[in-house]
């Protein structure tokens, strides 16, 4: 028994190698001090010091989403913490398991406003799945095989762990993670017979059906894809997805109708509509998605598979919850569809996609070409086209470049495409490429920025030299915060307040400043070299890509509208913004 | 559009009795922005470490429903039971009412509280403090009845709830 007495930052190394775990991203303190003099002791885990702590939670969200495995962070106390908050809700929104490790003042001093003491466990409590203050060393090594336990099981999320300085040094008994769990959290992964059999039910009796998938798919691991892939198959049924479930369903798939939702395409949003049965996989109807909830596919009925409870009626009533992980639902289904041998209604099918590649006809994510200036779209597509054939991983940060990194990259993949969805936070993409460049070090990585976004992160172009990542930030340099703008025009007469990127660094000579390549074009007869010198390059590289500045985000349901009301262009009215759709963001 | 009502319901939540566990009940309510009328936590089996939490609170049947799930994901929850869907329950709540009066509004306190089954638990002179339970209702009419006769303090614990009948919750 002796050899397991150690002290609590010995304890937790040891308990993260028990996990597993091979990398954290963290940023040293005084409230961490010992765990750090741990990681110097030891070779199994490297630390990978970032330059901002927020910048460590979106880099352990890249490794986390293209892995599928946990992603680790440590950090200091107070500021270390709080820098911390914006990644971890960051993860909590768009589900991404995170164990969190915060450094804290000794348990003596709690309370007293000591020297860089905050309320971790108070500020994270509701940015995080759980957290723990943990009070005793002997507590430790229990607390953190939990905290993976609840990261990684049922919905997923981020945890915290925040650990008082005099808890690290003190002696404590190390225990292993066993049968690790929690005594009441035990998230249902298989759903009931019943309800499967009834899901089959109605899926067999549609006429106008889709499949309306999320990021749930990805989550729930590669074999949910692979299964609704065959389920797709079987069925010939049409399939959408949202942001966050790009790649599940190959986008050469014959059935794919590209993103839904706000800025997704006129057949996906219309299929949507006009649908007599939505099969929800993994997805949770938020507004994004649904404009206008009481138009939102106003005669389908809906089927809503999903492992958190709480997504279930929460924003669109369902007639059908399916409580369960994706993979385990998607496969209960497809055996009892086998079993009793469902079949589709094929001439109302055959009717239904007739009407579905109408509006696929429309084109609706064509652009106007430009022989002068690089649009923006063309951009992408030119991207696209020259790294398709490689192991590519797109990060983006927020705005319209990644809107259009959702339109024209196209996914064939899971877990190859990172972007921060729920939350919606500008300075993402950087740092999770550093993340998933680290877990994919063969793998070609590419930010999809904007000049105003990349800003927000910048100083980890740092982390990616110091640890020889060659990701690439492709800037889609319009010299506006573009999202903003274009809600400006639509809702404030083209009153550009605030959103003109004044003042720009030269992001070639910040490139360089960094030890980092620099690469600028703005002619569209350039752009393919230039993609390609990138993409060759051995270290990082800024691309400061000059796109047409004016270009707007299309297609667009505007706030407050429904799906058959979008806009499909800029000479193009869609629907009278009412006062309420002002009121929405 | 038809008007959606709103419905006042009675949640029963076991929690593990852990530090921060209260905070995380009301911070889900005040943070999503659900009404909480009343709500009363004790432990109640300290071997196992539980405590049990109820909540009075109204909404429409699909927030209710939501609370109900959101409740039902924190980590420290183990169980929740929304008693007045799983009717019949008794509900009981008890309040301290102190009243300051002399001569006939002294006579006509203790009249009242007698008809309430209030119980007198402190008094001098010139007051009186009065215990009183019974379902939230028979409470506000005993003190409105004690206003004009000079009520002064009342202190309630809010609703504690359970289901009639043999089963645990
Ligand atoms: C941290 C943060 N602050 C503010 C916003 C609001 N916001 C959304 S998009 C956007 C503009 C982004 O500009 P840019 O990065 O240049 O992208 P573009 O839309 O031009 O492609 C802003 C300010 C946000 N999403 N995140
Ligand atoms: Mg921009």
């Amino acid at each position: 028994m002796s050899g397991r007495e150690m002290t609590g930052a010995a304890i937790v190394l040891k308990a993260l190698k028990d996990q597993g775990v091979d990398t954290i991203f963290g940023y040293p303190g005084g409230a961490v001090l010992p765990i750090y003099d741990e990681i110097f002791k030891q070779e199994g885990i490297r630390h990978i010091l970032v330059r901002h702590e927020q910048g460590a939670v979106h880099a352990a969200e890249g490794y986390a989403r293209s892995t599928g495995k946990p992603g680790v962070v440590l950090v200091t106390s107070g500021p270390g913490a709080t820098n911390a908050v914006t990644g971890l809700l960051d993860a909590l929104m768009d589900s991404i398991p995170l164990v969190c490790l915060t450094g804290q003042v000794p348990t003596s001093l709690i309370g007293n406003d000591a020297f860089q003491e905050a309320d971790t466990v108070g500020i994270t409590r509701p940015c995080t799945k759980h957290n723990w203050l943990v009070q005793s060393a002997d507590n430790l090594a229990r607390t953190i095989h939990e905290a993976f336990y609840v990261a990684t099981n049922g919905r997923p999320g981020p945890v915290v762990v925040d650990i008082p300085k005099d808890v690290q040094f003190a002696t404590g008994t190390y225990v292993g993670p066993g049968q690790a769990g929690h005594k009441t959290y035990k998230p249902q992964v298989k759903a009931p017979t019943d309800v499967i059999a009834e899901a089959v039910a109605m899926m067999g009796a549609a006429k106008k059906p889709i499949f309306y998938t999320g990021g749930g798919v990805i989550n729930a691991g590669p074999k949910a894809s692979q299964l609704l892939r065959q389920f797709v198959e079987m069925t010939n049924y049409p399939v959408t997805s949202t942001l966050m479930g790009l790649g599940a369903y190959p986008a050469s798939g014959d059935n794919w109708l590209g993103m839904l939702g706000m800025h997704g395409t006129y057949e996906a949003n219309n299929t949507m509509h006009d649908a007599d049965l939505i099969i929800c996989v993994g997805a949770r109807f938020d507004d994004r998605v649904t404009g206008r909830v009481d138009a939102f596919a106003p005669d389908a009925k809906k089927i809503h598979i999903d492992i958190d409870a709480s997504s279930i009626n929460k924003n669109i009533f369902v007639d059908l919850p399916v409580i369960g992980d994706c993979a385990h639902v998607l496969e209960d289904m497809i055996r009892v569809w086998r079993s009793k041998s469902v079949q589709t209604d094929k001439p109302a099918l055959e009717t239904w996609w007739r009407q579905i590649n109408t509006w696929r006809a429309r084109k609706c994510l064509d652009y106007k070409k430009s022989e002068k200036t690089i649009k923006p779209q063309y951009a992408i597509e030119r991207l696209y086209e020259l790294t398709k054939d490689r192991d590519t991983y797109i990060t983006t940060e927020v705005g319209q470049h990644q809107m259009w990194a959702a339109q024209h990259f196209h996914f064939e993949e899971p877990n190859h495409w990172m972007t921060s969805g729920g939350l919606g936070t500008m300075g993402y993409g950087l740092p999770a490429a550093v993340g998933v460049q680290l877990a994919h070090p063969d793998a070609l990585v590419i930010d999809i920025a904007g000049e105003a976004s990349i800003q927000m992160m910048t100083q980890e172009m740092s982390t990616a030299i110091q640890f020889r990542l060659p990701v690439n930030v492709f800037i889609l340099n319009n010299e506006y915060m573009g999202m903003v703008r274009q809600w400006q025009d639509l809702l404030h007469g083209g009153r550009y307040s605030q959103s003109y990127s004044e003042a720009l660094p030269d992001f070639v000579k910040l490139a360089e400043a960094y030890g980092a390549k620099g690469i600028r074009v703005s002619d569209p007869a350039d752009l393919d070299e230039a993609i390609l010198e990138m993409i060759n390059s051995p270290v990082p590289v800024i691309f400061d890509c000059l796109v047409d500045k004016k270009e707007n985000c299309y297609p667009m349901i505007p706030s407050g509208a429904a799906h058959n009301e979008m806009i499909l262009g800029d000479d193009q009215d869609g629907a009278e913004i009412t006062e309420e759709g002002k009121m929405l963001v | 559009m038809e008007e959606i009502l709103e419905e006042r319901h009675t949640l029963a939540v076991l929690v593990d009795n852990e530090a921060g566990v209260l905070a995380r009940v009301i911070g889900l309510f005040s943070g999503r922005g659900y009404n909480i009328e009343s709500l009363t936590v004790a432990a109640v089996d300290q071997a196992a470490h539980m405590s049990r939490i109820t909540v009075v609170t109204n909404g429409t049947p699909m927030v209710i429903q939501q609370i109900r799930a959101q409740l039902e994901r924190l980590v420290p929850v183990h169980k929740v039971v929304d008693l007045t869907l799983q009717a019949p329950s008794v509900e009981r709540e008890m309040a301290l009412i102190k009243v300051a009066c002399s001569g006939e509004k002294r006579v006509e306190a203790l009249r009242l509280s007698d008809a309430f089954r209030a119980r007198v638990i402190d008094t001098t002179h010139t007051s009186f403090v009065f215990e009183v339970t019974g379902a939230p209702s028979k409470l506000n009419a005993f003190i409105s009845l004690m206003r004009p006769l000079g009520l002064v303090d009342v202190s309630r614990t809010g609703v504690v709830a359970i289901a009639r009948g043999p089963e645990a919750m």
